[in-house]
Parts: structure tokens; sequence; C-alpha cells
């Protein structure tokens, strides 16, 4: 691996970039720490949807008029920045879906029936969010495959031998998540991807939570598919990607069928664009794939190891804070972490706590984060989770900090 | 912190720290398990049910301070009372943490209920307090039959 010079970030100077920073919740500055589950927007972003709509709003590769041909280059331009992103080999390889949930939707459905039935395996983890669980498990009714679980330490670790010993060539897919959302541990998906090869299986990565706080590069990292959300990247919501090889890609029926997928259609028959129309039905999320590539050329202005290194920074501050109260318990302690932290308290229920928060003006999530089997997996009925973005400061963990002391004063 | 007193006021605390009738009861001839998907809390009502009337009633489970404290409350105000009267406690109750009735929340007429007057103003807490009323409700209900659990998802609970 090359080494890169980590530069720090001007904390300050990204805030200004996100209007709803400055904002007040029940009378207090805002401490947005739910970037888990939803990232704030820049103003490029917000700017470049709102230009789309005033300025060259028009429907894609329909019209031979201006405004259709300009927003069909932002859009196809859009293509192109994602597929700079995450180093695809061609465009062609990035279909725009409605966000992580679909992507996953579209693999299982397409990929999945054509190429699965019975006694097929389909490996997953403890840690998987629900959209990496359940359209696994309606493939596996639909075609009699398996669905096999790896399991974790309480660390919340998957734990590789048993990784191993559940590979085999039964397995056809292997779905992982990258960054769990609800623990903050990062996989070792290099690993993960090559031993499953090793057995022919094709593996999917639940990208999610870390295009955003990891550098990827699919060709090195040689998945077949890659699946994110713009929601969760500073982008807008209702706008995500499907990474697929392309003679995988091309090997697959369409997951929807209707307008723009189509080079003709008559009553007998219907011939299907190439990629990536084939898997783009319908009018897309047009504003969405513009202000996505601006999403992504935010995180590349500030530069993805020195925002990773710098949430490094905040994470590590915030556990060595936090730990400090008796109480308080940290779910998800693995080695290898990003910037999330799940807790809970012996006096206070989550959702206690929440509301408790909320009322100093720090949004975090709480409940079982889409990650029912987990919570269960740490005899937890739910956990508190503040997850970081850039934009976060050491004074709002401070703020999170004096928080949770009141909550506990509160409640004991 | 003002406007969180309204909500987590002194009797919810106690309650929740030191729950009333709380309990797996064995000879309960009406029992009700409640659960609530979006944030995991769950409950079990026992009741003892003759002619009409709730001889006793005990509660079981997990939940937030406002479910637990609610759960307790409940079961002090319901002993005692027929199918009926707790059914209108009920109707009382969910007005209270769903409709606006803050002119009657500054009188004692909505006597021990009252303190449940600032769950309205958290639209996300409003099926933590009613997940034991709508339990409760099944339990004192039910035919030997109908052993369902409820949940807060089919609750028809407008916020
Ligand atoms: C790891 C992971 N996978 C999948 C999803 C689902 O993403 P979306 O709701 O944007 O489709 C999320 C979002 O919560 C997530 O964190």
């Amino acid at each position: 691996m090359h080494t890169k010079v980590i530069k720090s970030i001007d904390v300050e100077s990204v805030r200004k970039q996100f209007p709803i920073l400055g904002i007040t919740v029940h009378n207090k500055p805002l401490v947005y720490l739910d970037n888990a589950a939803t990232t704030q927007k820049p103003l490029s972003v917000i700017d470049s949807m709102d230009k789309f709509y005033r300025e060259y709003n028009s429907n894609i590769h329909r019209g031979v008029h201006k405004l259709s041909q300009l927003s069909t280059s932002k859009y196809e331009k859009s293509r192109q920045t994602i597929q700079g992103f995450i180093k695809a080999a061609e465009p062609e390889e990035i279909i725009f879906t409605k966000g992580t949930t679909e992507s996953i939707n579209l693999v299982a459905y397409s990929y999945g029936l054509m190429n699965l039935s019975t006694n097929d395996e389909i490996l997953i983890s403890h840690m998987e969010h629900h959209a990496n669980i359940v359209p696994w498990q309606i493939l596996c009714q639909k075609t009699g495959a398996v669905l096999k679980v790896i399991p974790i330490n309480d660390d919340g670790e998957l734990i590789m031998e048993e990784f191993y010993k559940l590979l085999s060539p039964k397995t056809k897919i292997v779905s992982i998540v990258h960054i769990s959302n609800s623990l903050g541990t990062i996989n070792p998906i290099k690993e993960i991807i090559d031993a499953a090869h090793a057995v022919d299986a094709v593996v999917l990565i639940d990208a999610a939570q870390s295009v955003h706080h990891a550098s990827i590069n699919v060709q090195e990292l040689n998945p077949d598919f890659l699946v994110f959300s713009g929601h969760k990247v500073y982008g807008p919501t209702g706008i995500g990607v499907l990474y697929g090889k392309r003679a995988i890609l091309e090997s697959m029926p369409p997951y929807q069928t209707g307008g723009d997928m189509i080079k003709s259609v008559s009553f007998e028959r219907t011939i299907f664009q190439d990629l990536p129309q084939k898997f783009e039905a319908g009018t897309t999320n047009i504003a969405g794939a513009i202000g996505l590539a601006k999403s992504l050329e935010f995180i590349d202005s500030l530069g993805i190891e020195n925002i990773a290194s710098y949430e490094a920074t905040l994470l590590n501050y915030a556990t060595e804070k936090l730990s400090t109260i008796e109480q308080l318990k940290i779910i998800g302690t693995a080695a290898h972490k990003s910037a999330v932290f799940s807790f809970v308290l012996d006096c206070a229920h989550p959702h206690d706590i929440g509301t408790l928060l909320d009322m100093e003006g720090v949004a975090v999530r709480t409940g079982q984060h889409c990650t029912e089997p987990l919570m269960k997996r740490f005899g937890v009925p739910a956990t508190t989770r503040a997850s970081f973005a850039v934009y976060n400061t050491y004074e709002e963990i401070d703020v999170l900090y004096n928080s949770v002391l009141k909550v506990i004063k509160l409640f004991s | 912190m003002s406007e969180i007193n309204e909500l987590y006021q002194q009797v919810i605390l106690d309650h929740n720290k030191n729950p009333r009738n709380f309990g797996v009861m064995d000879d309960a001839t009406n029992t009700a398990e409640g659960h609530n998907p979006l944030c995991g809390d769950q409950i079990d009502v026992y009741a003892k049910v003759e002619n009409g009337k709730i001889l006793e009633i005990k509660f079981k489970g997990a939940g937030c301070a406002i479910s637990k404290a609610s759960a307790s409350i409940m079961t002090t105000l319901i002993v005692g009372k027929t199918v009926a009267e707790a059914k209108g406690l009920f109707d009382d109750f969910i007005n209270i943490v769903t409709a606006d009735l803050s002119d009657k929340c500054d009188t004692l007429e909505l006597g021990k209920l009252a303190v449940f007057c600032g769950v309205r103003e958290y639209p996300a807490r409003v099926k933590c307090a009613s997940l034991a009323w709508h339990t409760m409700m099944k339990a004192i209900q039910k035919s030997e039959l109908d052993n369902a659990p409820v949940s807060t998802e089919d609750m028809e609970i407008t916020i």
C-alpha cells in the first residue's frame, strides 16, 4: 500500500459548508451524532440539486432538446464521478438505484433467482443490517437455498475460523457488511472476498457505512458487487449505487422493466438496453444522481484518508472520555473500528437516554438499528448509538459526555 | 431541564425504580403479551378476573422508564375495577397521551393519570406509554382462544 500524508481537517471551515449545523434544537445548539443513520448535506450538494431544478430540469435519454441533453450529460457525468470514486473499470458498471436496500434486492432477485437452487448456500454474518438479511431469506424461500450465518465474538468481530468452516463449494453467494452500522466493526473484506472466490462464490459488499470512511478501490478489492446509499455519504436520499462487474451484470436479467431500459418493444418481443440502462427502468432520480456526485466530490476535496484519520481521533476521544463513566458499557469493541460509538447504561433504557439527550440538542439513534439478531447476540434490547462524521468536534463529544452524566443523575 | 421534568416527573421516576405489582402471577385467569417492535419493549400482563371484576393484576417485562412507570401506575389504577371501568380508564389514558387535554392537565380531574400529560409532547414516546394499557385491555377482554400477542404496530393510535 502507498503511504499518504495525513492532513488535518479544518473542522470550522468544514462546518460552514453545512447550513443545518447552525440550527438550535430545544434552544440548544444542534449536536448531530446520528451520522450512521444519515449524514447532513453540504451546500455544494444542495446547490447542485437546486440548480438542476431551477435551470435545466428535464428527462434524460429522451429528448433532442437542449435541456434534455444537458441533464443527460450531467447524469452520465455523475456516473463517471462515482466510477472514479470507487475506481471501477468502467462507468457501465455503476447502476443507479434508490439505495443500499434496493441494490441488494436487485442482486438477490436478478442474480439470485437465476443462479441459485436447492441446497446452495448463501453466507451472511451475525452483524448484518436487515437489508442484508431479508432479501436473502426470501431468495432462500423461493429457491430452496440455505442461509448460513458467520458468528461473531463478544467484541463484535467476525469469527474467521467459523467463516472458513462455513465456506464450501455449496456456497454460492457471500454477502457481508464492510463496516457494521451498529458496532463500527471494520470487517476483513479482502480476505473474505479472496476466500469466497476460491470456492467460486460471488461476493456482495454492503458498503453503506464505509465508502465515506474508508478508501475503496473495487478493482483491487475485487468484490463482484458493492452497494451503498447516497444519503449516508453527505448526498441526497433516494439515490444509491450498485457496482457490479460487467460480465456478471451482463449475464443478469433485468430487475424491473419498462421505459428507458429497452431498445425496442413490440407486442411479441422486447430487446433490452445494454448496461447500465438495463437496470435503470423508468425515470430515475436525476437530481439525486447529480447531488450524489457532488457529495463524493466533497469527500475528495477533503481527502478520504484525512477524513478517516480525523474521525478516528474523534472516536478515540469519545471512547476514552465516556469509558470513564462507570455505568456505561460499550457495545462493539472490535480492534478495527470506525466512527460508531454504541453503548448501554445500567440505569437507563436507550429510549429514555435518547429523549433526554435530545433535550440537550444531542441527536443520537436509539433502538435496534435494524440489526435485531445482533442485539439479541449481545443480550440487550437496544443501544444508544453516537456516530461521527467529518464535521463533528471534540466539544460536541464533551456535550454528549455531560448529557450522559445528566441522564445518570436523573435515574439514580 | 424544565421540559424534561414534565416528562420525567418524580412519580414516573419512582414507579420506574420501584414498579408496583411487578412479577409473574401463576394463577392468572387472563394474560396477554405486548411488544413494541420499534424499540424492543416487551411486557406480559397477568390478571385475575372474576364476575367481571379485576381482583388482581401484575406485569413483567423490559422497557424504558416511560413504559415501565406507565405499566406500574396502570396496575395500581386497574386493580379492583370492573372490566367496564377499566375500559373507561383506558380511554381516558389514550386521550391524555394523544389528544389535547392541556386544560384538564392543569386540574386534578385526571388524578394519577395527569403525570402522563407530558407524553403528548413527545410523539416518539406515545407508544412506550400506551403499550401496557393496550396489553391490559387485550388481557381482560380476551377469551381463551385468542392468544396472539399485541404489537404497537397493530394499534390504532393517532399521533
Ligand atoms: C450497513 C447498512 N446496510 C444497509 C443499510 C440500508 O440502507 P438504506 O436504508 O439507505 O437502503 C444501512 C442503513 O441503515 C446500513 O447501515
